[in-house]
């Protein structure tokens, strides 16, 4: 039953980022790469991470999606690439290069130790938010505060980038 | 239960994609979508080795990389806006200068 909930769930991914690759609609990439996002979260609860489900859907799936849309939509950039490509011999290298870096990572990946994933009481239990937010504001408690000045950094960033009027 | 091997491969596949698409678009927004294709197979193979050994670090990480993320498109997108306003483009071989 997993199983087959996995790979419907890995054909709609994997749909999602073919299809946002080749549509030529920049707001029809960002709907696929969306549809990409929630299969991605659903592959989370398969894995036990139901913190992580929430926050890929409201971060990336709410947040980050609405970003990108609006700035497709405010700029009027949905379609760009009319023009040749302007290195000819690009495209095929950047296909035969991405073709070798497929193999390499799948043998990569399957070459790894087989073990059985473990199952049971344990797996259920391991990561509730509980214990994921113990360990955020303990151990990781350092890079958790250096997260909030990045983000910080990054409204600045954005308020300075966008000032009208100002040369910078 | 899933094997993490079939976790690990999806990741790759998605991965590469996200490559492809970074290498083969010139619109600057989807080469974007791209690199959040690539984070986001990242994401899907640390959760996967997360189960397999029991470890809720990598969950933790994986939270990081997710903030990151975001900080990373608000500040990109604000590039984009400010590039697109001189340069009245989006075509990443239309930007090869670093004069605005």
């Amino acid at each position: 039953m997993e199983l087959i909930l996995f790979l419907v769930t890995a054909v709609v991914a994997i749909t999602g980022a073919v299809a946002m690759l080749l549509a030529r609609n920049a707001v029809h990439s960002a709907l696929f790469l969306l549809l990409n996002f929630g299969a991605i979260a659903v592959m989370y609860l398969l894995l036990q991470a139901p913190f992580l489900f929430a926050i890929q859907l409201t971060v990336y799936a709410g947040a980050i999606m609405v970003l990108f849309l609006f700035v497709v939509m405010l700029l009027g950039a949905e379609k760009v690439e009319d023009a040749p490509d302007r290195i000819a011999w690009q495209q095929p290298l950047a296909l035969l290069l991405g073709l070798a870096l497929l193999v390499v990572s799948v043998v990569v990946g399957l070459g790894g130790a087989t073990t059985p994933p473990p199952a049971g009481e344990a797996v259920a239990q391991f990561s509730d938010p509980q214990s994921l937010g113990a360990l955020l504001f303990t151990d990781y408690l350092l890079p958790f505060e250096i997260t909030g000045f990045i983000l910080l950094i990054a409204v600045v960033g954005v308020v300075v980038l966008n000032q009208r009027g100002r040369k910078i | 239960m899933v094997p993490t091997s079939y976790y690990v491969l999806l990741s790759a596949i998605l991965f590469t994609i996200g490559v492809l698409g970074v290498l083969l678009r010139r619109n600057a927004i989807v080469v974007f979508m791209s690199v959040e294709l690539m984070l986001n197979a990242a994401n899907l193979a640390l959760v996967a080795f997360a189960r397999e050994r029991l470890g809720v670090e990598a969950q933790v990480i994986v939270f990081f990389v997710i903030t990151v993320a975001a900080a990373e498109v608000a500040v990109g997108l604000a590039l984009l806006v400010s590039i697109f306003r001189t340069k009245r483009t989006a075509d990443v071989d239309e930007v090869s200068t670093l004069k605005g």
